[in-house]
């Protein structure tokens, strides 16, 4: 049709004249205050950024967390839309029950597996009736750094599976069952029939799962926050203590930039590897 | 079905637009806002006892940054809906170099027989020749003990006047004789332990906060409250807020603002002792905390802001608010022989706290502007770096001692008590 | 050759799994209403216990009963309602844009979207708050929403486009021989596919406008949203208050994903069912 050349670029107009609207202005006033390192130069917030105690820390503690949860809660939401594929009573009910962290805000998700993973909490209650400690035990404290990142990452992939889970959930119901059903009476295995059917089909949600909770894994802060306290500094709650505490503008913004520099360089890496090109769906 | 959802949809934008246009505050309108008093029930309590008799106000709470922000951004943009601030000395502090605050020495000539220490007074100031806010209500911060630990007091030790020496020892017995270490400071993100640093253990040890930063007696005191800190439980890089592991029954003996212990001690006032901090080799020091009322520049009803702050600092309201919310007044006022246990108890903390024998005061930094968080930050990450990393105390100091002075310097900040008075910039010596 | 496998062993592993991944995310819940409902003591019990001594409601009834909470109620359901439309409307022809063409621009498009997720929100308090006081919308739910709707357009964008990318382009071709406008066909045909997908995003805009705070109370004076409401005053509040806000702010979420839950499965018979 001709109206082909210009009607993508009419599509997006109206999305991206709001966001250029709303958010452009501030994002790029922002920026820029973290350039302006006054009588210390260009990068003086940078260099402040880069030497500040916590920022090696903060920077090894996010991309440890998301290079651990990310892929975890990829493959438990897929294994769940897979499970929710077969169920035929119910599944309404499942899927719903499975959605729920979604509604949970940040305080209350850090709360509650505070309240189960502190010393006096539910998880040690358990173990004590179990006869496997024998009061009180420390799991997240400076003394159990382990423990600590593994209880940061069972709640942040509590709390967040459900974004991944519902995208692929709803990629899942346009495969249509006949091609699985085909690959069954040629003789796949389940397993073959997963990686050669499934997964292709399911492709272009995976993309945008993966994309968008790469992007909110960089932003983790509440549940390392809730659970850890100062003793597990990531990227966003530096940024926000130099905001909030430091009370220091420019070097938050510093911190806000090199995030956002990498949440966007992870997504062009996603989008080159999981290149969908819409005119191969011939 | 999809009818159905097209009808429901534009119901709502129907309604929503209707709803959403609700209009900014109206001209007359007297909107205070407050960074203190911010829980549920202390803010019903504002609402319904002590604004009492005032004229008809609104009371909002934020947090502190978002205070920040929004009173930046109604400067900035010339838009005022804010009329009265209430605040701590140090949030307001920044607001000065932003020009949102109106300098009300007409008010504070109104007040003149109120009976506030002309001390305090002079903080209102915030390092200005204006009167920048008025002492609202004050408070401080004390040591909190579990009456369970006094067994385990080391002989010889008064728990009402305490070295930190015996402080030690007192925890290395509970570790001793119970397995678990029962000393908390409120070392969290949101903690004051920054407070701690610098209006106890500096002043106690070096009867300065920021000439003798790194002194010898400042290495001696760092290794002193090493010694402490071996005996601290070591959640207490979580603790925001002492009062929850005071009742978990965490933690013993506990350092923090009296706001953030007040829980605890109404929960069970027959539990607990509130006494005097430590003292070092130099004295006993203890940081007053006060919280102001301002009035913002440009304000909407600046004439009710001020019979508001006329009925706040009132004998009878500072009275009321002790009981309700126990922060204490700062009017000459008798507080009633009828306290609520915890709030009696807070009471007689902090007055053992200010009467002691070897008391010393360390008042809060005046003149830092928007570097007030910086200025703590110096002391939490030598905090982090001695304590909690183990780096060298002798190295870690001079080069925190570096960074200070090229605070105090960018800020030309003249020294403050318990430092001498100093010609300029406070020095680091 | 179909190989058959004893089908018990297998659903019996299979229905443990998912009562298994049940209590994993309800448990938590459960935990978080015994911290709302079981009182102060509750709170700091060794060893805890999975039914509280003594159920209190005073908590909840203290905050149904605070000033403004109501209104704040009310502020939150017009947002978050905006939101939704909003996020919708923007978001889908974009989606539809993505997935349907291949034009210069698209991969700038894509990333232009995320940036708003990218750059954490809460440095931008300071511009976002004179933007909005010099554009008249301070301490009004339209204007929280406007920025709620920037923070869920991303979902809103992708979702819907790996949706439309999803229904062979095939169905609208097959539309447009038989004398449908593309409007039409996308109405008629598209639309219905990919309702899981809409469904999926205003589920998002929803729960991520109720859930957010940090613009909700900057942004606002008079007029906050139950969210920024509570959360201002819980964070210095005794943990079972902040248990009973906690618990009262997840309800309405989850009603609201109960009501549409249905949608998330497509209804054309092509796919599973």
């Amino acid at each position: 049709m001709s109206q082909t050349r210009w009607l993508p670029y009419l599509l997006i107009a109206p999305a991206t004249l709001f966001l250029g609207a709303i958010f452009v202005v501030p994002l790029v006033q922002t920026i820029l205050l973290s350039f302006n390192g006054g009588a210390g130069g260009v990068f003086a917030n940078y260099q402040r950024m880069m030497g500040d105690l916590n920022f090696g820390v903060s920077l090894r503690n996010t991309f440890l967390l998301v290079v651990t949860v990310v892929p975890l809660q990829m493959a438990l939401a897929i294994g769940m839309g897979l499970m929710l594929q077969k169920l035929t009573h119910g599944r309404e009910l499942v899927l719903w029950i499975w959605t729920i962290p979604l509604g949970v805000s940040d305080l209350a998700a850090g709360l509650v597996w505070f309240a189960i993973l502190q010393n006096t909490g539910y998880f040690n209650t358990l173990l004590f009736h179990l006869g496997l400690i024998s009061g009180p035990t420390a799991w997240l404290n400076s003394e159990t750094p382990y423990t600590l990142f593994i209880a940061v990452v069972v709640a942040e992939i509590w709390r967040s599976t459900a974004v991944v889970l519902v995208v692929i959930v709803a990629g899942l119901q346009l495969i249509p069952k006949e091609f699985g059903e085909a690959a069954e009476i040629f003789g796949a295995s389940p397993l073959k029939k997963f990686v050669r059917v499934t997964l292709p089909m399911l492709k272009p949600s995976l993309q945008s799962a993966l994309i968008l909770r790469t992007v909110l894994a960089f932003e983790v802060f509440a549940s390392a926050y809730a659970i850890g306290g100062r003793n597990i500094p990531v990227l966003v709650g530096e940024a926000y203590v130099w905001q909030r505490e430091n009370q220091n503008y420019s070097v938050a913004a510093a911190y806000a930039v090199l995030i956002m520099i990498i949440s966007l360089s992870a997504t062009w890496v996603y989008l080159r590897l999981l290149r969908e090109n819409p005119e191969a769906q011939a | 079905m999809r009818q159905m959802l097209k009808l429901k949809a534009s119901s709502a934008l129907v309604a929503a637009a209707m709803l959403a246009f609700v209009p900014v505050a109206k001209a007359q309108e007297l909107i205070f806002l407050s960074t203190q008093l911010r829980p549920i029930d202390e803010a019903q309590k504002v609402r319904d006892v002590i604004l009492k008799g005032a004229p008809k106000t609104t009371y909002v709470v934020d947090e502190p940054s978002p205070f920040t922000v929004r009173m930046k951004a109604e400067v900035d943009t010339n838009t005022h809906t804010i009329s009265l601030l209430g605040a701590l000395h140090g949030e307001l502090q920044p607001l000065v170099p932003m020009g949102a605050l109106d300098p009300i020495d007409d008010v504070a000539a109104s007040l003149k027989d109120r009976g506030i220490p002309a001390g305090l007074m002079e903080l209102g100031k915030l390092g200005t020749v204006k009167q920048m806010y008025i002492p609202w209500m004050q408070a401080t911060y004390v040591m909190v003990v579990n009456k369970k630990a006094l067994p385990y007091l080391p002989a010889g030790a008064d728990v009402h006047s305490l070295t930190y020496q015996q402080l030690a020892e007192w925890g290395k017995n509970i570790q001793d004789k119970t397995g678990q270490r029962r000393i908390g400071f409120p070392a969290g993100p949101k903690g004051l332990l920054a407070r701690f640093l610098q209006g106890n253990l500096y002043p106690s040890y070096t009867a300065s906060m920021v000439t003798e930063y790194r002194s010898k007696e400042a290495e001696a005191m760092w290794g002193d409250f090493k010694a402490v800190w071996a005996q601290a439980n070591p959640n207490s890089t979580s603790y925001d807020f002492m009062q929850e592991p005071l009742m978990a029954g965490d933690v013993w003996i506990a350092w923090d603002h009296i706001a953030r212990v007040k829980d605890a001690l109404q929960q069970a006032p027959d539990d607990y002792l509130v006494v005097a901090p430590p003292a070092g080799p130099k004295g006993r020091a203890y940081m007053p905390v006060v919280a102001g009322l301002a009035i913002a520049k440009g304000a909407p009803d600046r004439k009710g802001a001020a019979e508001l702050i006329a009925h706040l600092t009132k004998p009878e309201t500072q009275v009321v608010t002790a009981s309700e919310v126990g922060f204490f007044p700062v009017v000459s006022a008798t507080l009633p022989a009828d306290l609520s246990p915890g709030v009696k108890l807070l009471a007689q903390g902090v007055a053992e706290t200010q009467s002691a024998k070897d008391a010393v005061v360390a008042l809060l930094p005046v003149g830092l502007g928007d570097k007030g968080g910086e200025f703590n930050k110096v002391y939490m990450d030598t905090f982090q770096r001695i304590v909690l990393r183990q780096e060298p105390i002798r190295a870690t100091l001079d080069a925190q001692a570096d960074v200070m002075r090229g605070l105090m310097d960018a800020t030309k900040a003249p020294c403050w008590a318990p430092d001498k008075p100093s010609e300029g910039a406070c020095p680091v010596k | 050759m179909i190989k058959l496998k004893t089908p018990q062993a297998g659903t019996a592993l299979y229905g443990a799994t998912i009562t298994l991944l049940c209590a994993w995310v309800l448990v938590p819940i459960f935990l978080v209403a015994l911290g709302a409902f079981g009182g102060r003591p509750a709170v700091y019990q060794w060893p805890k216990s999975l039914w509280p001594a003594s159920l209190s409601f005073n908590q909840l009834a203290i905050f149904l009963q605070i000033d403004g909470v109501w209104n704040a109620a009310l502020s939150s359901i017009i947002a978050a309602s905006l939101t939704m439309l909003f996020s919708l409307a923007l978001g889908a022809p974009a989606g539809y844009a993505l997935a349907r063409f291949s034009f210069r621009g698209a991969f700038v498009f894509r990333l232009m979207i995320l940036l708003t997720r990218a750059f954490p929100l809460a440095i931008l308090a300071l511009p976002l708050t004179v933007l909005f006081i010099r554009a008249g919308l301070y301490d009004t739910a339209l204007g929280v929403s406007l920025v709620h709707t920037a923070l869920a357009l991303p979902f809103a964008v992708m979702v819907t486009a790996s949706l439309f990318a999803g229904i062979p382009r095939e169905l609208e071709e097959a539309a447009w021989v038989f004398g449908c406008t593309r409007w039409q066909a996308v109405r008629k045909i598209v639309l219905p596919l990919a309702l899981p997908g809409m469904v999926a995003s205003a589920i998002f805009a929803f729960v991520i406008s109720w859930n957010e705070v940090f613009a909700a109370s900057v942004l606002t004076v008079q007029h906050r949203t139950l969210t920024a409401y509570l959360l201002t005053v819980l964070s210095e509040s005794p943990l079972h208050y902040r248990f009973a806000g906690g618990f009262i702010l997840i309800v309405p979420s989850i009603v609201f994903i109960f009501a549409v839950r249905r949608y998330l499965f497509a209804l054309w018979g092509v796919t599973n069912r």
